[in-house]
């Protein structure tokens, strides 16, 4: 094959580094996606949207001046109550119900955000310049801007974090025991109600760092959501709700498979390879469980 | 069929075939209107009355848009270099040619589709509930990102389908694909019709309720699935072909694999009118076509905002649909058998 990627192997190396860091910012995202999917047993497709809009928060900061690197302490701030919103309003409503109706409902949350975004901040491309610079690993050829070195430690640091508070604060116990039973969580005195609030707002709030990171190390774009959910959503699906280093590895996977289909196939073809992989995974699976007589539950 | 439903149908089918010459200025609105119609019933096959809900039959419109329009050219003139050209007409057709190719290029519009529905039938449906659904919405973007980078199709600047010849009339276009769309309308409804009168409908509905007892009673659910899957296909190539003749302008995200659109409006229009029954996703589509002219016209710019929380509040306060509400009401009228009794009791109850 006559392509720039096999002559040059250095570019293995540079994808492969750019994919990892790419897939810990995914990992981020399928990891709010696993909390409510797990949680509330509900998928929502306006995954993607709220990343976006925590993005806008970032870059809105990054036009007034403010460094854009603070998005991440006050996007997720923002979110959080965004997020509390939309549970109030929408999700309320869809939790205990069949998985399609959280679907089809949570389409119509991305439509609505997608257009409303539209309208609010333009349909430019738009990127909050950090002004972190680049590091030149291996004699200059390999070229990884700071920005995105920054992006995958602060997602770490969230996670990580996260995982603490789970395991030791009284919410995170309050939605473990929720995730597990959500009625004997009830008759023990867990006021699940509350619960799923709060999950979706760490769910929103983890969308929020997770967009504010991507607005400094890539660009942002009001109808680039869709993307996002269904990103997290294979990561999740590859991973298995409630594995979390599963969720992380298959993260960093699905981000070099992504900058490798775009060094191969051409940058035209990245979003399709996407959702073509998706598909690929999801009727693989099938395969494999229909041998035992099982389907994907 | 009883007297009052013969009356029904030869109203309707009178309506439809004056309906051109009394509202001239609608004919395109009613023509999509038709398409409408067609996809929400052949969504209903699957979606509703099979249990499997899919947002990738727009893969199947999309698809049936770029054949039906490939073929109309590529029979006459070579294809590259008409998509190169673009908008401005190196090559015309004649009128022959232009109604052997829309003719020809329907048949394949509609054909093709049902094969790519039983190849990949196998595969995906398999999959079921939420699963279903997630993948063939991916199935259907993956589908418009990939025809957007294929050049021979135009890629991502488009594609133009033939423009109508000059036979005369100015309004022989419109009145010509209203009565392509209206004729396929009717011959949906009556497939459809008849299938639902058999014991496949029944096996479908089996499926719905619970596919692996349906399995156990013998049933051979896969086969089931796959043809009426590919019942679906045929019906949405078909009018996807129309509708690419109709719009005269084929680009791959926002006409033919729309699925942000009429991807979502067929789920729509289905559940507005109540899934699972034959006449909900035909009051379902008129209702929502008129709904959403509406909003086109008088919240211009808005619409999508509209459409949103029109799609929130169908699905949180109106799952069961039109004919579903119905048959709530007055379940004489479906053919249940209420006990008197048995009513009042459970009024009492709440």
């Amino acid at each position: 094959m006559d392509l720039l990627i096999f002559k040059a192997p250095i570019l293995i190396v540079q994808a492969s580094m750019d994919g990892i860091l790419l897939g810990i910012l995914f990992a981020l995202i399928a990891y709010g996606m696993a909390l409510q999917w797990g949680v509330m047993n509900i998928i929502n497709i306006a995954q993607g949207d709220l990343v976006i809009l925590g993005g806008y928060i970032a870059y809105f900061m990054y036009l007034y001046g403010i460094h854009p690197a603070w998005g991440v302490i006050v996007s997720p701030i923002i979110m959080y109550f965004v997020g509390i919103g939309i549970y109030k309003l929408v999700i309320n409503k869809v939790v205990d119900r069949d998985l399609f109706i959280s679907i089809l409902a949570t389409f119509g949350i991305s439509i609505l955000f997608m257009q409303l975004m539209n309208f609010a901040f333009g349909a430019d491309v738009v990127l909050a310049n950090s002004g972190y610079g680049t590091t030149m690993l291996f004699n200059n050829s390999v070229v990884l801007p700071n920005s995105k070195i920054f992006a995958a430690i602060i997602s770490i640091i969230f996670a990580i974090g996260l995982v603490i508070y789970m395991k030791k604060s009284k919410l995170g116990r309050a939605i473990r025991a929720t995730a597990q039973n959500a009625r004997a969580a009830k008759i023990l005195g867990v006021d699940t109600e509350k619960v799923y609030a709060a999950t979706f707002g760490i769910n929103a709030a983890l969308c929020g760092v997770a967009g504010a990171l991507i607005s400094i190390t890539f660009t942002i774009h009001p109808y680039m959501g869709l993307p996002y959910t269904i990103r997290s959503f294979m990561i999740v699906i590859v991973a298995g709700l409630g594995n979390l280093p599963g969720v992380a590895i298959s993260g960093m996977g699905l981000g070099v498979f992504e900058e490798f289909a775009d060094y191969i196939l051409g940058t035209e073809f990245r979003i399709g390879s996407v959702f073509l992989l998706l598909v690929l995974i999801l009727v693989y699976r099938r395969f494999k469980l229909s041998r035992k007589r099982e389907y994907l539950k | 069929m009883n007297k009052n439903n013969l009356i029904l149908y030869a109203v309707i089918l009178i309506f439809g075939l004056v309906a051109p010459f009394v509202f001239p200025a609608f004919k395109v609105q009613l023509s999509i209107l038709c398409v409408l119609i067609i996809l929400a019933i052949t969504w209903n096959i699957q979606g509703g009355e099979m249990g499997y809900n899919s947002f990738g039959n727009i893969l199947f419109y999309g698809l049936g848009m770029y054949l039906c329009a490939s073929v109309q050219v590529g029979m006459f003139f070579p294809l590259a270099e008409w998509t190169e050209s673009g908008g401005e007409k190196t090559f015309v057709h004649t009128p022959t040619q232009f109604f052997q190719g829309f003719g020809v290029g329907l048949a394949v519009a509609a054909i093709v589709p049902t094969i790519v529905a039983g190849l990949i039938g196998y595969s995906i449906l398999g999959l079921r509930g939420h699963y279903f659904a997630i993948c063939t919405l991916g199935l259907g973007v993956a589908a418009g990102e990939i025809s957007g980078g294929i050049e021979i199709i135009g890629a991502g600047q488009g594609f133009t389908t033939p423009p109508f010849p000059n036979i005369g009339s100015l309004e022989a276009r419109g009145e010509f694909f209203y009565f392509c769309s209206f004729v396929s309308l009717v011959l949906t409804f009556i497939a459809v019709k008849s299938i639902y009168s058999t014991r496949f409908k029944l096996v479908l509905n089996a499926i719905r309720d619970n596919e692996d007892k349906a399995e156990a009673m013998g049933i051979q659910t896969m086969k089931y699935k796959i043809i009426g899957w590919m019942i679906s296909a045929f019906f949405c190539g078909l009018a996807g072909g129309i509708m690419g003749g109709l719009v005269g302008y084929i680009d791959s995200t926002d006409v033919a694999f729309d699925g942000r659109e009429m991807g979502v409006f067929m789920v729509l229009m289905a559940i507005l009118g109540g899934k699972g029954t034959l006449w909900g996703p035909v009051i379902g589509a008129t209702i929502f076509h008129i709904f959403k002219e509406g909003f086109w016209t008088f919240f211009l710019g808005w619409q999508y905002v509209a459409l949103g929380v029109l799609i929130v509040v169908i699905v949180i306060y109106f799952p069961e649909g039109i004919m579903g509400w119905l048959r709530e009401k007055y379940p004489e009228r479906f053919g249940e058998v209420v006990d008197e009794a048995d009513r009042k009791a459970q009024v009492e109850l709440k």
